[in-house]
């Protein structure tokens, strides 16, 4: 029986091995350090904010693995020997292998900042580094401040983290605006604000220059390379952003770049090993997308996909339009389509911000064909079918305000703007496009 | 902020006390003539139980109700133990025309419950004498006292939003020592109810104002329970209020259970009471009003003229047309957490707990095997009571309807919905009977899986599994499950509560109606995905 092996436990990795067991008998194993069963990663913030328990962040129940033959592993795997297809262990053992699966995901980003080793200074990415912060920072009385490092995602989630324990965060961001390299200045400054109003202490452009150590070895204030203040602080959080976690690969034969170096096929440089996830890297990014994406959906795209080739149905990974979603506090976040933090030469903008601050959308669209190419919503759900459908179809604009209703997925009864939507956008192109009303028939239909 | 909030829980503790404390209190004992007239409503046939009740309660000892109850029960058990002790005579004397005689002199019923009418008719004491002064003391105090706990969140829990910091780190909500000191308070109360009422005869001393104001009649300890469930349910719909306030669904809701609690299943009730109509909550909907076809409801509503004959049709109508139609267009979510009073204690009494109920395939089976056990036996009985109805007779194949009843009475009934229902919300979850009991729900749930506008739609492929829905489904639906395959979700005990949509931070889930078509599975594609791959990955 061929044995297909999995280095990670991780949505891609995991999504791959159901997906193998779903069409074929082979031998699966998935070998982890983090942790014993797959859990999701982006909940780990749930579980420090008292939201939810470890236990609730793993989608499967644990008797899963056995019932459907995935054979789970704990170690770390010190080298791949590509040449007798074996894995050797940190712990002195090997695994052979048939086929393998590196899905070994990301780790957190470190600058060479000098103290970023010390103690109390993580990062928040793998299980360690929440176990981490509820020993460095379980209440305010132990941790009287915490700094974070670094304006993405995990910064502001890590920020809402430190928060809910009502511990005092300085919020350290090297750009001008909060997350201004992906989102456009109207959205990055609404959530400037939203920072600023949760009573976290954000300083944009602002860089750390050193990690300053107490006699323990242990984090006692941070330095700000741009006024030179030192802030007195008991936990640091690096959080400017992940790279691919490959540094075991790096004696092998397996090519890397960032990240391990793979073709549409999800395939390396040597047969029978595949990349998949956040560590994999596309020699040119698929469409627009970057050739590196460290995103939820796209693992378990590239999991599925693996899974045809690996079970004799060799496909091309092919990602479907972008699409993402995050929450900054209490402002929920979607994306469908392009809306760049610049507009391109080719692209008209609209945007709505309503009068409370915390809505906003902003669409992008082609200044000549009037083609829909994406929209952010802030405050606002929105339907992914429907702009999947938008996308595919490659309607206009026009199409997409006169549609808003059907694309709307906020609960039932809430207050609905779209009148106002469509109202500023006539006013300020000029133009007659009527809101149609919500209809069931188009937002089933299929495309 | 946090000082009002302290006080608060300090004056609710205050309350809580002396709500307890009342049980102790106060002195009973009867005059002859409340005796006597006692006995000649009864009109035991007895000879000697008279005399026995006479000696054990007419005095001028001021008795607690312990003692009190317990003379009572010691007086019944006498005289039935003297008429055994004459059947067994007359048995072993094989003198079969006397030995039959005595069985008529024995007294059956419920000796908490005879005991309760009489210490109701002869307490003293200060909840006797100064009821207002003990009802501001009880329930008052811990009214203000809630109020006060609850109100200050409007600034301490931040900005509106989805605020569950510290749930699973607080000794009341992850069954902690509080939780459990709540479990075990709530199950003694309704061990209480159900069984020892004349122990809390007490606290239906205080409301009896508020009983005689709107029936009339003094109040009962059933009258006792809907005043409290009313007041719970009204001060935790202002926690309600405040923690979802930026979500209009849940406003909605959470005022609309209210208004038919507190309207329908309270008010309307005590006052067709008032006007000698039956005693009706016309949102309660057969087989959770399980005993609408016993032979004495029925028997009531046909006495009761034109206006027990329309109760008898509604009540009909209810359960075979507007149930099923309802769900039909909005799930059974406009009964179980729209209407229902199970339901809205639910889901503003029971909000806190709503993450502890258990999301295991395991607990999955359990339930479809408990609930639709429960259906079963109920429409049985209901079966049983109506042969019984309409031939007078009292069996069928042996077995009596009204052993039947009494079981169903005790086991679902009381320790079920009661006991288990409520009592547990600490431990299992605030919708322990709803998921587990309830023959209503059931039958409501059967409609919404098979025949049904209702879905949770889930968004495209914006899952990322972090499990927030599946936790905090009061349910145990494990909703995560579907959304993270971009499935619909269309399960029978959904009882559209709305929090998985509420606490979902990407925006993934939205309860909502529409046509039938597409309603199970409509994505065959899992958005953002390569459309021939997952028509091979749907290929089965």
């Amino acid at each position: 029986m061929e044995h297909i092996a999995i280095i990670g436990n991780g949505i891609s990795g995991v999504t791959a091995a159901r997906h193998i067991r779903k069409l074929s008998d082979k031998r699966i194993t998935i070998i982890s350090a983090e942790t014993d069963y797959f859990f999701s990663r982006t909940a780990l913030m749930y579980v420090y904010m008292g939201h939810m328990k470890f236990e609730h962040t793993q989608p499967y129940e644990n008797w899963f693995w056995k019932k459907n033959r995935i054979e789970l592993k704990k170690g770390i795997v010190k080298q791949v020997d590509t040449e007798s297809k074996a894995l050797h262990f940190n712990e002195g053992d090997k695994l052979k292998y048939d086929k393998l699966i590196i899905a070994t995901g990301s780790k957190p980003n470190k600058f060479g900042w000098p103290g970023q080793d010390l103690k109390g200074v993580m990062g928040m990415y793998h299980k360690q580094d929440l176990e981490n912060l509820e020993k460095y920072a379980p209440n305010n009385k132990v941790c009287k401040r915490a700094v974070i490092v670094g304006g993405g995602l995990i910064g502001i989630e890590m920020a809402e983290m430190l928060h809910s324990r009502h511990i005092p965060v300085t919020f350290l961001v090297r750009e001008n605006s909060f997350w201004n390299g992906v989102l456009p200045e109207g959205e990055s400054n609404m959530i400037n604000k939203e920072i600023l109003s949760a009573g976290i202490d954000l300083r944009l452009s602002t860089n750390l220059k050193e990690i300053v150590s107490d006699e323990n070895g242990q984090v006692k204030s941070v330095i700000i390379q741009e006024t030179g203040e030192e802030i007195t602080c008991n936990v640091v959080g690096l959080t400017a952003g992940v790279s691919p976690n490959i540094d075991f690969l790096k004696d092998s034969k397996i090519e890397l770049g960032r990240g391990v170096k793979v073709n549409r096929f999800l395939e390396t440089n040597i047969p029978d090993i595949y990349a998949i996830g956040d560590c994999a890297e596309q020699y040119k990014g698929i469409d627009q997308r970057r050739p590196i994406e460290a995103v939820w959906y796209t693992g378990r795209m590239m999991g599925e996909t693996l899974a045809q080739t690996i079970c004799g149905n060799r496909i091309k990974y092919k990602p479907g339009h972008w699409f993402n979603s995050a929450k900054f506090i209490d402002i929920e976040y979607q994306t469908y389509g392009w809306v760049w933090a610049q507009p391109k030469e080719n692209e008209a903008r609209f945007y709505w911000e309503h009068e409370s601050g915390k809505k906003c959308i902003h669409i992008n669209y082609d200044k000549d064909s009037r083609e829909f190419i994406g929209i952010n919503n802030f405050g606002i759900r929105m339907r992914h079918e429907f702009f999947d459908k938008v996308l595919n179809e490659k309607q206009s604009v026009d199409y997409v305000l006169e549609h808003l209703a059907d694309a709307n997925f906020d609960p039932e009864f809430y207050k609905l703007h779209e009148k106002e939507i469509v109202t500023k956008f006539n006013l300020e192109n000029n133009s007659n496009i009527k809101l149609k009303k919500k209809s069931w028939k188009r937002i089933f239909s299929k495309a | 902020m946090k000082l009002i909030k302290q006080s608060g829980i300090i004056l609710f503790l205050i309350g809580l006390g002396i709500f307890i404390a009342t049980v102790f209190l106060g002195s009973f004992n009867l005059k002859q003539e409340q005796l006597d007239s006692f006995l000649k409503e009864k009109n035991y046939k007895s000879t000697i139980i008279a005399g026995e009740l006479q000696k054990a309660i007419v005095t001028n000892d001021a008795l607690n109700i312990f003692e009190f109850s317990s003379r009572v029960r010691q007086a019944y058990a006498t005289s039935n133990a003297h008429y055994d002790n004459l059947i067994k005579k007359y048995d072993t004397e094989k003198n079969w025309d006397k030995k039959g005689e005595q069985f008529q002199y024995k007294i059956s019923g419920k000796l908490h419950s005879i005991s309760f009418s009489l210490a109701k008719t002869s307490g003293k004491g200060l909840a006797v004498n100064n009821t207002w002064l003990m009802w501001f003391l009880t329930f008052g105090l811990a009214i203000i006292g809630a109020l006060m706990y609850i109100i200050p969140d409007v600034i301490l829990l931040g900005k509106p939003g989805i605020k569950n910091n510290g749930i699973f780190l607080n000794a009341a909500t992850n069954r902690g020592w509080i939780g459990w000191f709540a479990f075990i308070f709530l199950v003694t109360f309704y061990i209480l109810l159900y069984f020892y009422p004349d122990y809390i005869v007490n606290w239906v001393y205080l409301v009896d104002p508020i009983s005689k104001s709107i029936s009339g009649n003094p109040a009962s300890q059933w009258f006792l329970y809907g005043f409290l469930y009313c007041i719970v349910m009204t001060v935790m719909a202002v926690r309600m209020y405040i923690k979802y306030r930026h979500n209009k669904y849940q406003i909605l809701r959470t005022t609309s259970v209210l208004f038919f609690q507190i309207v329908f299943a309270f008010l309307i009730p005590e006052i067709l009471v008032r006007f000698e109509k039956p005693w009706y909550d016309f949102k309660n909907a057969f087989p959770l009003d399980y005993d609408f076809f016993f032979k004495w409801n029925l028997q009531e509503l046909l006495d009761s003229g034109a206006f027990g004959l329309f109760i008898l049709v509604w009540g009909i109508i209810l359960t075979i047309v507007v149930v099923p139609v309802m769900v039909y267009f909005f799930g059974k979510r406009w009964y179980c957490s729209w209407v229902c009073g199970c339901g809205g204690l639910a889901e503003t009494l029971g909000d806190p707990y709503r993450q502890l109920s258990s999301k295991t395939l395991l607990s999955w089976r359990l339930e479809r095997i408990i609930i639709h056990s429960v259906l079963v036996f109920v429409l049985v009985m209901t079966g049983f009571a109506l042969y019984t109805f309409f031939s007078g007779k009292g069996e069928i194949l042996g077995i009596q309807t009204q052993t039947i009843q009494d079981i169903y009475g005790f086991l679902i009934g009381a320790i079920f919905a009661g006991v288990i229902g409520t009592g547990f919300y600490p431990i299992f979850g605030n919708r322990v009977w709803c998921r587990f009991g309830c023959p209503l729900a059931a039958y409501l749930g059967f409609v919404q899986r098979f025949k049904s506008r209702f879905r949770i739609t889930t968004n495209g492929g914006q899952c990322i599994s972090c499990g927030n829905c599946s936790t905090y489904c009061e349910q145990g639906i494990d909703v995560r499950a579907y959304a993270q395959k971009g499935e619909n979700i269309i399960r029978s005990s959904c009882v559209g509560c709305g929090v998985c949509s509420a606490v979902c931070p990407r925006g993934v889930l939205k309860l909502e109606n529409g046509p039938e078509e597409g309603r199970i599975n409509p994505t065959d594609v899992l958005l953002g995905n390569d459309v021939d791959l997952m028509n091979l990955v749907n290929k089965k």
